[in-house]
């Protein structure tokens, strides 16, 4: 039937080899041209692209790991460790060998402790890490807890202890704000190298990789942290070492030793107390750093390893600020301890003689307005020596309206204030040395002639920190153009003291000027009197000085608040005092600050005194041989190395 | 009976058939499959454990297999043809409810020494069935839409079976393979113009659809077409085989790293090494001149098979030999453009060299049913 479609005759004999080899030719024929393609393709990678290909094939294989050198360590000066690489007993896990991380991070913690945060963190990691990494789970563990995971090594699979180095400060407290600390790199560290215009190392990159934060482990970053090494490996696809191609170790940094005191150092925290202060005391004779203490301070050792933030908050709002660096970062009005800087700017200009006078009723008249000496009766007659050992704020009005500020302030800069000092102090600031211009430039108004009258008692616009107030004493003590250095010897080595240029001032002034500081301490009439040293070997001549925080104003005057005591506390001026000993030939001079001190005799003079005295007895006491520069006396205690 | 069947010579006797085998596709798959066993050989880092040996000696089983089919008349093949294609389906049922999961596909039956891939009979059974088929029926009738049902049905059936799996190579392979005995049956060209037209507007609709409600793809399925396109978009993800892949043919070169010398295949760069990736291990270690080798090869069975087909006049046997053969050259074609990025990866063996006991052993099946067919060729008048 037609439905089913025709149908041949039957018994008919078919050759049927034509229509299925012609079918078959052309299906050979699409064969041949998809074989054609096959081959077109296996020529285009293998052939034409095949150099492109090795290069990706290579990239595949061999990865560049940096290997990290151990951070050189710091020392003070005779050998006491102040920064060091410690071993630290801790624990990884590798996920793809522990299973389930939680489970054996449960197992783990009934050997260890391992705070909540710390569980969570590491489960975060876990997840956000290749299976292979290993990742930190408690760090700086005892000997004890170490042995324990170590014995029970067979259940705890995936868990691997290690020993590690980790940066600890066995003094931490006393040297926070000197040595600083490490931490983990983190982007700012980063971007802080990049905004400084160099490429970031790529051991940074490493991940336990410490860097300096502050202090001098900041400062000395690069000198401490030495040249990574590297090692060639090849690896699969995963990224899982295969082996080891070669190695080449890098080049650890070298070991510093700073000129610091740890035992003056730490006098000088006990001697500060509960007071927020900040005091640096340096030898005269070649410009060492023995000490540089800012009170409160605090532990840097949390720091390293990541510190908690409740901790860290509760640095942050103690109002005695623990973690500011007070001696390197604390700009205060200099007051009267900026008044040899006056006085000896006014000799050399000639605007002013030794023996010459100015009369203080009380106040000095400029203009409508009254500028006060302290002494609301005056001093009457005053000449240099004794505007010093009185502080006579009239005299020094003058003498400044005499010299001009632009005088002034060359001779700060001289003496150290208002400049840079090339010190590894990664928080120094520089101060404030006031002139015409900058007055222009910063307030937009012209320089006034009551602006000179106010940096001539060393307030109004001037600021220095306790270490420039240190080295303008060591300066003026010394007689020259004294460095202050950090750093004692380097891998052993000592490091010799520049030879301290010649300040072009005629010494005789100088001496005048260390007359009057001599009678400060040691006259009748000194205002820091009281703090005289009862040693005739070993007098102490000195400054003190009180800077307003803020004007005490003529309602407040009308109304009896004359005094600080009757200020609050952080409204009460600044107490400080600088001073040098043995006076005849000074060998250590120091700065002291006492934030909201007070008067500078009754706060700040006082722990001066009682610093130079404990440099007498730990130094050995005074000499009148004068020493070349760097050189210690024989049985010095601390020609020690 | 139909009249258009031709008598096959009887009472060839054993020397005679040995004689009329064809030995020259015998070589080549010997050759071919010695290619495999160097290669499995170099990716298990120069031991015959575990791949290179055990393929060796299913090599051993298969041809003994394949010879004792050979040498069986194909008048007794074709009266089996029926039996084959309804065996392999219930097979196939069968791995539905008891089958192990491999690769994340059921796919295997678990019979203690071996394993059995029913989706691999299925391959002989629809050709073996589709042969019979054609046979049987006129050749006018071949184009008639009726006539047409049958086989359609037979081809479709095992396909969403195997689609179910979920197999998508091998079920597309199994309609390719049907289809080729169609084709070669004589049916007409309007059909293939349709079908051409058909498919290309539904690759169109398939990726206009995408992003859209109607859409017909999975989103992964989706993905692997992007990643095919361009690989190095996900470089770490779905793209990774077919970049790896490349690299490592790509570092081959013009004669290759050396044998045993494939450092991407070595270190782990390259999955599915001894499988699907094997072409690429050998483009390796062999470079461009190995590669093309092994290309000869294959074009040569072809070759090979087509010439057998010519010379035999009887339908089944010529059908049989072309439907199988073609079956073999899409798995080898499909296999060495998804290694070379040429189309998005479908999880296709290298017939022959990739290390799988099941495949190798119908594979030689398949040949000793092309050689039963060449063997048992009428002789002509």
């Amino acid at each position: 039937m037609a439905l089913f479609g025709k149908r041949r005759g039957a018994n008919k004999p078919t050759d049927n080899r034509l229509p299925v080899t012609r079918r078959g030719a052309v299906l050979l024929g699409v064969q041949a041209l998809v074989a054609g393609a096959l081959g077109w393709r296996m020529r285009q990678l293998q052939v034409v692209e095949t150099e492109r290909y090795r290069t990706l094939a290579e990239e595949n294989r061999i990865n560049m790991r940096l290997i990290a050198p151990a951070r050189a360590q710091l020392f003070d000066r005779n050998g006491e460790p102040l920064a060091i690489n410690t071993r630290n007993y801790r624990v990884t896990m590798v996920r793809e060998q522990a299973g389930d991380a939680e489970a054996m991070l449960k197992r783990l913690g009934m050997l260890i402790d391992i705070p909540e945060r710390h569980r969570r963190r590491v489960l975060k990691e876990i997840k956000g890490k290749s299976a292979f990494v290993p990742i930190g789970v408690a760090e700086h563990l005892s000997w004890e807890d170490f042995a324990e995971i170590n014995a029970n090594a067979p259940a705890l699979p995936g868990i691997h202890p290690e020993v590690g180095l980790s940066r600890f400060y066995p003094h931490g407290e006393q040297t926070a704000h000197v040595v600083g600390y490490v931490g983990r790199v983190t982007q700012r560290d980063l971007d802080r190298i990049t905004a400084a215009g160099k490429e970031p190392d790529p051991i940074l990159q490493i991940p336990e990789f410490q860097i300096g934060k502050t202090g001098a482990e900041r400062a000395l970053e690069l000198d401490l942290r030495g040249t990574a090494g590297n090692r060639r490996i090849e690896v699969n696809s995963v990224g899982r070492v295969i082996r080891e191609l070669d190695r080449s170790e890098g080049i650890g940094g070298e070991d510093l030793h700073l000129t610091l005191d740890l035992e003056m150092q730490k006098f000088c925290h006990e001697r500060l107390g509960d007071e927020s202060a900040a005091t640096v005391l340096m030898d005269v004779r070649n410009g060492d750093l023995l000490a540089m203490a800012s009170n409160p301070t605090y532990n840097p050792n949390p720091f390293v390893l990541g510190i908690s933030s409740r901790e860290y908050n509760s640095l942050l709002e103690d109002d005695h600020r623990p973690l500011h660096n007070k001696w390197a970062s604390g700009m205060y009005p200099p007051g009267s301890t900026f008044k040899m800087v006056v006085a000896l700017a006014a000799l050399e200009e000639g605007v002013i003689g030794p023996g010459e006078t100015v009369y203080c009723p009380g106040h000095l008249q400029l203009g409508k307005r009254k500028f006060h000496c302290w002494s609301r009766g005056g001093h009457g007659w005053v000449n240099l020596r004794k505007s010093l050992e009185q502080s006579c704020d009239v005299y020094y009005y003058e003498i400044a309206r005499r010299v001009g500020i632009e005088k002034i302030g060359a001779m700060a800069r001289k003496l150290g204030l208002g400049v840079d000092l090339d010190l590894p102090v990664a928080a120094m600031r520089s101060g404030l040395i006031p002139t015409k211009a900058w007055k222009r430039k910063r307030h937009e108004t012209d320089w006034l002639v009551g602006d000179t009258l106010n940096s001539g008692i060393g307030q109004g616009y001037v600021l220095a920190t306790p270490l420039q107030l240190a080295v303008m004493t060591s300066r003026i003590a010394a007689g020259n153009m004294l460095q202050p250095r950090l750093i004692r010897a380097k891998a052993g080595s000592p490091v010799m003291a520049k030879q301290p240029e010649d300040m072009g001032i005629d010494p005789k002034h100088f001496a005048y000027i260390r007359r009057g500081m001599f009678d400060v301490v040691n006259s009748a009439r000194g205002t820091a009197r009281k703090v005289k040293i009862k040693d005739d070997e070993f007098r102490m001549a000195g400054k003190t000085g009180t800077s307003q925080v803020r004007n005490i104003s003529k309602a407040e005057r009308a109304r009896g608040v004359i005094r600080n005591e009757d200020l609050p506390w952080n409204r009460r001026d600044h107490a400080l005092f600088v001073g040098y000993a043995p006076a005849e030939n000074p060998r250590y001079a120091v700065a002291v600050v006492v934030e909201h001190g007070g008067g500078g005799s009754k706060a700040a003079a006082p722990i001066a005194r009682d610093i130079l005295v404990k440099t007498r007895d730990h130094f050995g006491g005074g000499r009148s041989v004068p020493l070349e520069q760097g050189q210690r006396a024989p049985n010095d205690a601390a020609s020690r190395t | 009976m139909s009249s258009l069947t031709v008598n096959a010579p009887v009472n060839l006797s054993l020397a005679q058939k040995i004689l009329r085998l064809n030995w020259a596709l015998i070589l080549l798959v010997s050759a071919i499959s010695g290619a495999g066993f160097l290669m499995l050989y170099s990716v298990a880092g120069g031991d015959l454990e575990p791949w290179s040996g055990r393929q060796i000696t299913r090599f051993g089983v298969g041809i003994v297999i394949m010879l004792i089919v050979a040498l069986i008349d194909i008048r007794v093949w074709r009266w089996f043809s029926p039996v084959a294609y309804l065996g392999a389906m219930a097979l196939l049922v069968a791995v539905e409810f008891i089958g192990t999961k491999g690769m994340g596909a059921q796919r295997w039956l678990d019979l203690g020494p071996i394993q059995l891939q029913p989706s691999e009979l299925m391959k002989i059974g629809v050709v073996m069935a589709l042969a019979r088929y054609y046979s049987v029926l006129d050749s006018d009738r071949v184009s008639h839409p009726l006539w047409m049902l049958p086989p359609l049905v037979m081809i479709a059936l095992p396909m969403l079976l195997v689609l179910k799996q979920p197999d998508l190579g091998t079920a597309l392979l199994i309609g390719m393979s049907g289809g080729v005995v169609m084709f070669l049956a004589g049916v007409s060209w309007w059909y293939w113009g349709t079908l051409i037209a058909l498919g290309g507007s539904a690759v169109w609709a398939v990726i206009e659809s995408k992003g859209t409600t109607w859409q017909i793809l999975k989103d992964y399925q989706y993905r692997r077409i992007d990643t095919f396109l361009d690989p190095e978009s996900d470089p770490l993800g779905a793209g990774y085989h077919i970049t790896q892949s490349k690299i490592a043919m790509g570092s081959g070169g013009l004669s290759g790293r050396g044998f045993m010398q494939g450092t991407q295949s070595r270190l782990n760069f390259l999955p599915e090494k001894h499988t699907d990736f094997i072409f690429t291990t050998l483009s390796e270690e062999f470079g461009f001149v190995g590669s093309i080798t092994l290309l000869a090869l294959y074009g040569l069975v072809l070759l090979f098979c087509f010439g057998s087909m010519a010379i035999n006049r009887d339908r089944f046997g010529a059908l049989l030999i072309g439907g199988l053969s073609a079956t073999f050259f899409f798995f080898w074609a499909v296999n060495m453009a998804m290694v070379m990025g040429l189309i998005p990866v479908v999880g296709v063996p290298l017939p022959l060299v990739s290390y799988g006991g099941s495949a190798m052993l119908v594979l030689l099946l398949s040949f000793g049913l092309i050689q039963s067919a060449h063997v048992h060729r009428p002789k002509v008048i």
